[in-house]
């Protein structure tokens, strides 16, 4: 008996099929993956997704490093949001070892974690246009992307992996400019967003594109496990910062962006509006961040009592759980980690049968697919 | 003033002293094919160049600014690249027709340069069925591109080649429709007399609303015709990775580009010849001192600015909208310009019955 062979690969190999394989190398999957996808003339007939390529085994390698060590790798797996990855890492290692974080270094955790969320999503609106055939927003969001890794590269010395986050903590202080700069690209970027909509929202192509398509219910959306923007254009509240509040959100005063439509452009709209509220964020806290250390006094090795811990966080994309069983040594006896991006593809062939190429597309490009984040 | 009457006539002379009358058919007809093939290599370049320069004005960049002055022979280079590229097919192509493809695409071009009138002495030949002609000749290059598509053997091109086949064979309907429009008010299908009957002023005013509609419907058709952004379905990069030219190495697919971009020039020269008056400059009906000085301005210079205008339009639409889907293509063709075309066109015949134009 073949171990592989699973109903839905039998199910593709028929005669009359017409499969076509579009990925592993693909403009419109953004990394290596590979769907399988069986059409009837333009229309979607069956969706495959086969993942693995980028398999790195983050979750064993994790095991082999000590508390301290293995958030670094967190930062390879969804490496657009890499600061909320290592963040719900040493969020869990302060949970293990009972380490109280500064309130300090919670502000900038959560500073530099929507400053991420932002690129992240911005990065994602100029993909967006790509994916439906836009090339200019690409551009233009990147210009603006640039900006706040620049602002990265001043505190952490890097730009996408920023490894910032260490347990009890942040690494290293603010750089001396960082509040000054961020000030300054704030009214840049409010102005750059309403660009955004004036160049691509309204556009009636567009509209057409996104509005009805890909629609996925709030029961079915809860169902695949969908979280982050997928899970809330279907109308599931599932914030993370509001429902589980880590590292100071309790005390922060945003609006959990809910939509109702299911669809590619109420997911669109999501973003759109998440990122104003990131904007927010960042505006009440970059005048009020507090004195103090910038990170709690801890051991050099850490070595939590035995245990099992589970801490989530809402990246990007959605929800990040990471599960961390301690066996009393100074390496963790396993890390497990929940990524968004897994359960949000899992959702795509109930969105993408029926529809078209197009469709199929589009309703990628609003998943927001990071694929190392789905291989880990 | 810069007329080509004196070159070509002066052309013309000297070859009937010297070689009878087939001599001097026969030797114009090869400077005419030299001519075309010149012309459009130095117009893809150009035009290659300017849609660089326009992408990048609108995307924030710099565009090519490192290869000769400001970049202009960058396109050069890379069409030296593209030429010392292996010319390779796949094995399980049907390789005569693999190979056929690009050339039938280049030859519907070349045919369908031959008719515009870019002087008064400058047309290769005034056909008296010239709308006529250049409408069912590019309608040919659908053929070059579904060739492409099922000779190379790949399910990529071929849903790129099958979606250009309905793209194209249906925007060609309405695009036709507007074209005949301009042919009732000028009454003739003879590029010359268009643009002569143009004298007092441009079709897209003096044929008030009919005209306007005809202009707008033939700019969104064309575009899909042209298989360009929004309507690029057959190349649909986001989709089908290259459509029908996925497996084209070198310069077999440079063919196509090439194509792509004289097609570019002819779609908005026709619009300009007809809607926009060709090389006829800007008339007003009786300011006599205002034609006068208008009638300094080159006809060269007179058809070409409105061509590149017409291809920066084409080129605008490109870099900033969304890729339409291929049922709303479908969609947008059936239900919309089609009918409205189709009323345009029993408007047009009213005022022209009429007499309502001016």
């Amino acid at each position: 008996m073949n171990l592989f062979e699973t109903e839905s690969s039998k199910l593709v190999e028929s005669e009359e099929d017409f499969v076509v394989n579009i990925g592993p190398q693909h403009p419109s999957t953004h990394g290596v993956l590979h769907l399988k996808i069986k059409l009837e003339g333009e229309t979607v007939k069956d969706v495959e997704p086969h993942l693995g390529y980028i398999h790195r085994s983050i979750e064993k390698m994790s095991e082999a490093g000590n508390y301290r060590q293995f958030s670094y790798l967190t930062s390879r797996m969804d490496y657009l949001s890499s600061h909320m990855n290592n963040q719900a890492c040493a969020i869990a290692v302060e949970k293990a070892i009972q380490v109280e974080v500064p309130k300090r270094a919670q502000v900038i955790r959560i500073l530099m974690a929507e400053l991420t969320r932002l690129a992240s999503h911005q990065l994602w609106w100029g993909a967006m246009g790509l994916d439906i055939g836009a090339v200019t927003p690409f551009f233009i969001s990147f210009r603006d992307r640039e900006s706040i890794l620049e602002i990265f590269e001043d505190t952490c010395g890097t730009r996408l992996t920023m490894n910032y986050n260490v347990p009890g903590g942040v690494m290293l202080d603010l750089h001396p400019n960082f509040q000054k700069r961020v000030r300054e690209l704030l009214p840049i970027l409010k102005k750059n967003l309403k660009e955004y909509d004036d160049l691509l929202t309204g556009n009636v192509i567009f509209e057409e594109r996104t509005k009805g398509v890909g629609v996925i219910s709030g029961a079915d959306a809860l169902s695949y496990g969908c979280s982050g923007p997928v899970a809330r254009a279907s109308g599931v509240s599932c914030d993370i910062r509001k429902w589980h509040p880590y590292d100071g959100y309790e005390e922060v005063k945003f609006n959990e962006i809910i939509e109702t439509a299911g669809d590619c452009f109420a997911r669109y709209k999501v973003r759109m509006l998440e990122m104003w509220e990131s904007i927010s964020i960042v505006e009440q806290l970059i005048d009020n961040i507090p004195e103090g250390e910038f990170q709690a006094k801890t051991k050099n090795v850490l070595k939590p009592a035995k245990g099992e811990w589970f801490v989530r966080v809402e990246t990007a994309r959605g929800e990040l759980g990471v599960y961390l069983i301690s066996d009393g040594t100074a390496n963790p006896y396993r890390v497990k980690f929940r990524s968004p991006n897994f359960s949000n593809l899992s959702a795509l062939k109930h969105m993408a049968v029926g529809g078209k190429i197009g469709d199929l597309v589009a309703i990628m490009a609003t998943l927001d697919l990071v694929i190392p984040d789905i291989d880990r | 003033m810069l007329e080509f009457s004196g070159v070509t006539g002066g052309i013309h002379n000297w070859l009937s002293a010297h070689f009878g009358e087939t001599g001097t058919m026969l030797m114009e007809m090869l400077i005419a094919g030299v001519v075309i093939l010149l012309g459009m290599i130095l117009m893809s370049f150009t035009l290659g160049y300017m849609e660089r320069k326009v992408a990048a004005f609108m995307q924030l960049r710099l565009g090519p600014n490192r290869v000769g002055f400001k970049g202009t022979l960058q396109i050069i280079a890379d069409t030296l690249k593209l030429l010392f590229k292996e010319s390779f097919a796949p094995g399980t192509s049907d390789k005569l027709l693999f190979n056929l493809a690009p050339f039938i695409v280049v030859v519907v071009t070349m045919l369908s340069i031959a008719p515009l009138p870019i002087d008064p002495a400058l047309q290769l030949f005034d056909i008296n069925i010239g709308v006529f002609y250049v409408s069912s000749v590019t309608s040919i290059s659908v053929i070059g591109i579904l060739v492409a598509g099922w000779s190379s053997n790949n399910k990529y091109s071929l849903l790129g080649a099958m979606r250009s086949g309905a793209q194209i064979v249906s925007y060609e309907l309405s695009a036709g429709i507007s074209l005949v429009v301009i042919v009732a008010f000028a009454g003739s299908m003879k590029f010359s007399d268009i643009v002569l009957s143009q004298a007092d002023a441009w079709w897209i005013f003096k044929g008030h609303i009919p005209a306007l509609i005809a202009f707008v419907i033939f700019i969104i058709a064309g575009t899909a015709e042209l298989n360009r952004a929004p309507f690029d379905m057959a190349e649909a990069e986001s989709e089908l990775t290259g459509g029908f030219h996925t497996e084209y190495p070198g310069m077999r697919f440079a063919m196509f580009l090439l194509a792509e971009y004289v097609n570019l020039f002819i779609l908005a020269g026709i619009g300009a010849t007809l809607f926009l008056g060709g090389w006829m400059p800007f008339h007003l009906w009786d300011l006599e001192g205002f034609n006068h000085v208008m009638d300094y301005i080159p006809p060269v210079v007179w058809f070409f600015g409105k061509t590149f205008f017409l291809i920066f339009v084409i080129m605008w639409f490109r870099w900033t909208f969304p890729r339409l889907r291929i049922d709303q293509l479908l969609t947008l063709e059936w239900k919309y310009l089609m009918p409205i075309s189709l009323v345009n066109l029993i408007l047009v015949a009213l005022v022209v019955i009429m007499g309502w134009h001016f």
